[in-house]
């Protein structure tokens, strides 16, 4: 049975009021790893679109820019408690990349470099609500952050956000990701405290 | 951070498992090899715990802790050799 | 035929701290007397958990420099800077204080005496340790000493500074009575008189420190990850074979 161990309050977990349950804001930007940090040139990279129909849309980096990249600025939520409040990020609108893409299908596999993946409806994805991201804070993203590009889904726990990412893949159903896989809840809105099966 | 070894899973797994997991095999359901869990690459943060092939890198296993709940995940693993008593 | 002794089981304790010293100005010592302890190897670490009084809890594991079936149990713990638990321990834990332990863990970073200590033709063991990576190996020091046993010993110890070396006199009394060879190497600043620059450890800095390969030496690696993996590759490249060499990376860089 465990007991209070005199003197130790861990870190402080003061609770703000602009965050969801659970959450305490912090300045710097923590990094977690699963594996071993890909390193991905810009000239080798692409990223792709797979529907139910073979079709596969598929961009090269410069292709992907001049889809045009919007400057935004979101909170990000971590499962592991901590958020960032207001950051400066750029990317390209899913809208824009899905503006050619037909699918009948509501739900998407986003695969990254590494092997990572991750699933999110169709529907969160579209009407302004995630970018493929490429500069975060100024500066082009760091690949410990997920550089050269990675999903950014802010509404959702960060996790959704792959690092890395690579394309996503239409699929019927909502099937679980690595971490939806390990333990970690499907969907993953920070408001409901959606964290964990 | 960087990673760690499978020597750390000691802890986590000897809730899970009579035997310590550090001294059995494992054969990695990727690359096929057989090796210590102590000689996997540990991945840990705050998310949880991920267990890599040393061969390659391909995931073992996962520890996810929430409060008063444990996943282990045993995805990669084909199967366990320990050696009882 | 094999004999693989089982391990002892490890479970949930409560360890009362009895005594606390600096070790170097940012390790403490650290001695708990722990009633239930059924004892542990050399080379095992165990658990810490703290419980704040919102329920809140953080666990982190510490190698241990004690070992054999006694119920006090010592550790060393270096501070992360920023951690969350090793300040706790480095500077407001007290004598009297109770915490959670779980142990004894792992089976694999182990050494034990060999049953005949008198026996002659055993391997040598090489010991490698990058800073307070020294703990778990000093445990295995320790046993070999205490056992009277005839192992050729051998401890490579890479530190940043003299006053970063755990257990200085300790290590260098076991070296005085030849129950073992001990190079240090410093990276960052020398003693007076240290006859080489400051610098890290190479390939060859290790070839010229470590058991021949001829003498086919069981090997314990233990520090920082860069640290070990460095080290392990080049005793591989040196000729040593993997499955001589066991490593414990500690994390951090």
């Amino acid at each position: 049975m465990s007991f209070v161990t005199r003197g130790f309050t861990g870190r402080s977990r003061d609770r703000d009021p602009r965050l969801p349950p659970g959450q305490t804001l912090v300045e710097d930007w923590p990094v977690l790893s699963a594996g071993p940090t890909p390193g991905v040139r810009t000239s080798d990279w692409t990223f792709t679109i797979a529907t139910e129909d073979g079709t596969v849309h598929r961009w090269t980096w410069d292709e992907f820019l001049a889809l045009g990249l919007q400057d935004i600025e979101v909170d990000i939520h971590c499962v592991t408690h901590w958020s960032k409040l207001a950051m400066p990020w750029r990317g390209v609108s899913l809208d824009r990349l899905f503006a050619e893409v037909e699918t009948t299908q509501d739900f998407v596999m986003a695969h990254s470099y590494g092997g990572y993946t991750t699933n999110v409806p169709l529907d969160e994805l579209l009407d302004g609500q995630a970018w493929v991201a490429v500069e975060a804070e100024g500066e082009p993203l760091r690949p410990e952050h997920g550089g050269p590009a990675r999903l950014l889904v802010p509404h959702l726990y960060f996790w959704k956000s792959a690092k890395w990412v690579r394309g996503l893949v239409m699929m019927p159903d909502d099937e679980p990701g690595f971490w939806e896989q390990s333990g970690y809840h499907l969907h993953g809105d920070p408001w409901r405290e959606e964290r964990y099966w | 951070m960087t990673h760690l070894d499978g020597n750390m899973l000691a802890g986590a797994f000897a809730e899970l498992f009579t035997f310590d997991v550090t001294t059995a095999t494992a054969r990695c359901a990727n690359c096929g090899a057989v090796a210590e869990l102590a000689t996997a690459m540990v991945y840990v943060s705050d998310a949880g715990s991920v267990v890599r092939c040393a061969g390659c890198d391909a995931v073992l296993a996962t520890v996810v802790h929430a409060e008063g709940r444990t996943w282990f995940g045993l995805r990669g693993i084909t199967a366990v050799e320990v050696f009882r008593p | 035929m094999i004999v693989r002794r089982a391990a002892t089981h490890a479970a949930w304790h409560v360890g009362t701290v009895t005594a606390t010293s600096m070790e170097t100005p940012t390790a403490r010592r650290v001695v708990l007397d722990v009633p239930t302890w059924p004892g542990n190897d050399a080379g095992q670490h165990l658990d810490v958990r703290l419980t704040a009084p919102d329920g809140y809890q953080a666990t982190r594991s510490y190698s241990l420099a004690s070992s054999g079936p006694a119920t006090s149990v010592e550790l060393v713990v270096a501070e992360v800077p920023d951690g969350e638990v090793s300040p706790f321990l480095v500077h407001d834990l007290r004598v009297g204080d109770a915490v959670e332990l779980h142990g004894p863990l792992g089976a694999f970073f182990v050494w034990r005496p060999p049953a005949d200590v008198e026996a002659a033709g055993m391997p040598p063991v090489q010991l490698v340790a990058g800073g307070s990576g020294v703990v778990p190996l000093l445990a295995m020091v320790r046993s070999h000493v205490g056992a009277g046993d005839a192992t050729p010993f051998r401890l490579l110890y890479s530190v940043r500074t003299p006053a970063d070396v755990f257990f200085p006199d300790e290590l260098a009394a076991a070296a005085e009575k030849g129950a073992m060879q001990l190079d240090l190497v410093y990276t960052r600043e020398t003693p007076t008189g240290w006859p080489d620059p400051p610098g890290r450890l190479t390939l060859t800095g290790v070839e010229a420190r470590v058991v021949a390969v001829a003498d086919e030496p069981r090997v314990f690696v233990c520090g920082p990850t860069a640290f070990v993996e460095a080290v392990a590759k080049w005793l591989v490249d040196l000729g040593h074979r993997p499955a001589s060499i066991r490593t414990e990376r500690f994390g951090g860089t």
